[in-house]
């Protein structure tokens, strides 16, 4: 009962959050340079692990796709299962999960301390309210960079399959065919979906991060446990928001 | 500071009063301030003593408006500082007991973020106001350096010259000489009373040091277990008739029947 008044409670905080946030957005010429600082942070220091993931969740798809498809004679198709795959589910689903564990993480660790050393407590009596310095600009800056993120990866996931698909014996599938098949299936309405799903995985990350962290208090041992709650609820946010979306959308 | 010309306040410059009435403050069960009525003076230095967990900084929380009473009202020149929307009415600066400086910006950039965020001047007039700042707290040398980079009486001073950037008319010190040693203490103590001639800024200070409060206080006022136990000159305080103050004020350590054995019994 106390675990679900908790649940509850920080479900609230979070609403009560993005409300106060965006109620804050006439403001936002003053905060484009914390925004495309906080996209640096999230989005551009996040590009190397997002490419090498997605390149390798790519060729495992292929490969995958491969001993089966190989065998019932549908190897042409290996493009089309890896570009829906990764457009739908994983791209969406695995960046999201990326940035809950690299951004969110040290998103709640910042705002925690901040938050244990009095720093939320400096803003507020300089009356620069924190929705506006710490979370507007952080919440702006993973709806731009996750869209892009995603759509890197999607792009790198694509070619890891090929390049499997090319230079692994048994398959030897030419790019040619690989990106055919997958321009076959492939649709915008596809991708949309896909950029949606990761646009809201990626808001409510950061939200969850804002919030844990700016209702931590006590010491540096509750940051480390804020920490572990804002990534754990991440990832069941996660996957409990793709369900709800992917039957929503389907 | 002089006040900017080109600078657009948002208030003005005179010292305002403060009035707690009746504030009460618990926390779960536990009980932090019981029935607090103070009235502060424009212009004066008011210092709060009182012995460790005696509710000193939580009522300097109340007065700054980061937490709310549970019963009684804090009114800085009759506007409660918890209301966001009177709270930019009047100008509160407070030097927190870390400092609370933020560590991800440099010393200049922790001063012009005041100024900055509410678009008070142009970036020249800006640079003027913090460089007098630090001028006047002997920190120009650090402008460039970020906190972990100062010692802790370097930190207090940024505090410092980063409320007076704020022009405020209440400035409220929480232990502003706490972890600071003799001589960092008495020059800590000289800008507070500096600051209040030049500037005519209300001071709250909390603090437990006694040497502090009777060189700068204009009245203290002595805290007990969350009950305000009097209010007083710093005169009248050395003369006062009450044997809980004066064991506060002078202790005595004595070996043959030790503090820390009366504490083990009474908790």
């Amino acid at each position: 009962m106390k675990q679900l008044t908790a649940i509850f409670e920080g479900i609230g905080s979070a609403v009560l959050l993005t409300v106060r946030a965006f109620t804050m957005l006439p403001a936002a010429p003053r905060i484009i340079r914390r925004v495309v600082e906080q996209s640096f942070i999230g989005g551009y220091t996040s590009l190397p692990i997002v490419s090498i993931l997605s390149f390798f969740i790519g060729g495992v798809l292929a490969l995958q796709a491969g001993i089966t498809m190989q065998s019932i004679g549908t190897k042409e198709l290996i493009g089309t299962l890896v570009g829906e795959s990764l457009v739908r589910e994983l791209g969406p689903v695995m960046v999201a999960i990326l940035v809950a564990g690299r951004v969110g993480s040290a998103i709640t660790a910042e705002l925690a301390s901040m938050n244990v050393y009095n720093e939320v407590d400096a803003l507020v009596t300089m009356n620069i309210p924190p929705e506006r310095f710490l979370v507007l600009p952080r919440l702006i800056a993973v709806l731009l960079f996750m869209p892009v993120l995603t759509m890197i990866g999607i792009v790198v996931g694509w070619i890891g399959g090929a390049v499997v698909c090319k230079f692994v014996g048994f398959i030897n599938l030419a790019p040619e065919q690989y990106f055919q098949s997958l321009r076959q299936y492939l649709t915008a309405r596809h991708m949309f979906d896909g950029l949606l799903k990761a646009e809201i995985f990626g808001f409510c990350v950061v939200l969850i991060a804002c919030t844990v962290g700016l209702r931590t208090s006590g010491g540096p041992r509750e940051v480390g446990s804020s920490v572990t709650r804002s990534v754990v609820a991440s990832l069941i946010t996660i996957i409990v928001l793709d369900f709800v979306l992917t039957k929503i959308l389907a | 500071m002089k006040k900017s010309t080109a600078c657009h306040e948002r208030h003005d410059r005179n010292p305002v009063p403060v009035d707690v009435a009746g504030l009460s403050k618990s926390y779960g069960s536990q009980t932090v301030l019981t029935d607090i009525s103070l009235s502060i003076k424009p212009g004066e230095i008011f210092v709060i003593m009182g012995p460790s967990g005696s509710g000193k900084s939580v009522l300097l929380r109340q007065i700054a408006g980061l937490e709310t009473p549970d019963a009684g009202t804090v009114r800085i020149a009759g506007l409660d500082p918890a209301d966001p929307d009177t709270r930019d009415r009047f100008a509160l600066a407070l030097v927190f007991q870390s400092g609370a400086l933020f560590n991800s910006l440099s010393v200049y950039d922790n001063l012009a973020l005041y100024p900055l965020e509410h678009r008070l001047c142009p970036k020249k007039e800006i640079r003027d106001r913090v460089m007098r700042a630090l001028q006047i707290l002997s920190l120009e040398a650090a402008a460039q350096k970020f906190p972990s980079e100062l010692s802790g009486g370097m930190k207090k001073r940024v505090a410092i010259a980063r409320a007076l950037v704020m022009e405020p008319q209440l400035l409220l010190y929480d232990e502003p000489t706490s972890e600071l040693d003799p001589v960092m203490s008495a020059t800590i103590g000289e800008i507070i009373a500096t600051l209040k001639q030049e500037f005519q800024v209300t001071s709250i200070v909390v603090s437990h040091d006694r040497d502090l409060t009777f060189t700068i206080a204009d009245r203290v006022a002595i805290l007990m277990q969350g009950k305000l136990r009097t209010t007083s000159t710093p005169a009248a305080l050395r003369e006062i008739n009450d044997p809980l103050i004066a064991d506060f004020l002078n202790p005595k350590i004595d070996l043959k029947n030790p503090r820390y054995k009366q504490l083990e019994v009474t908790t």
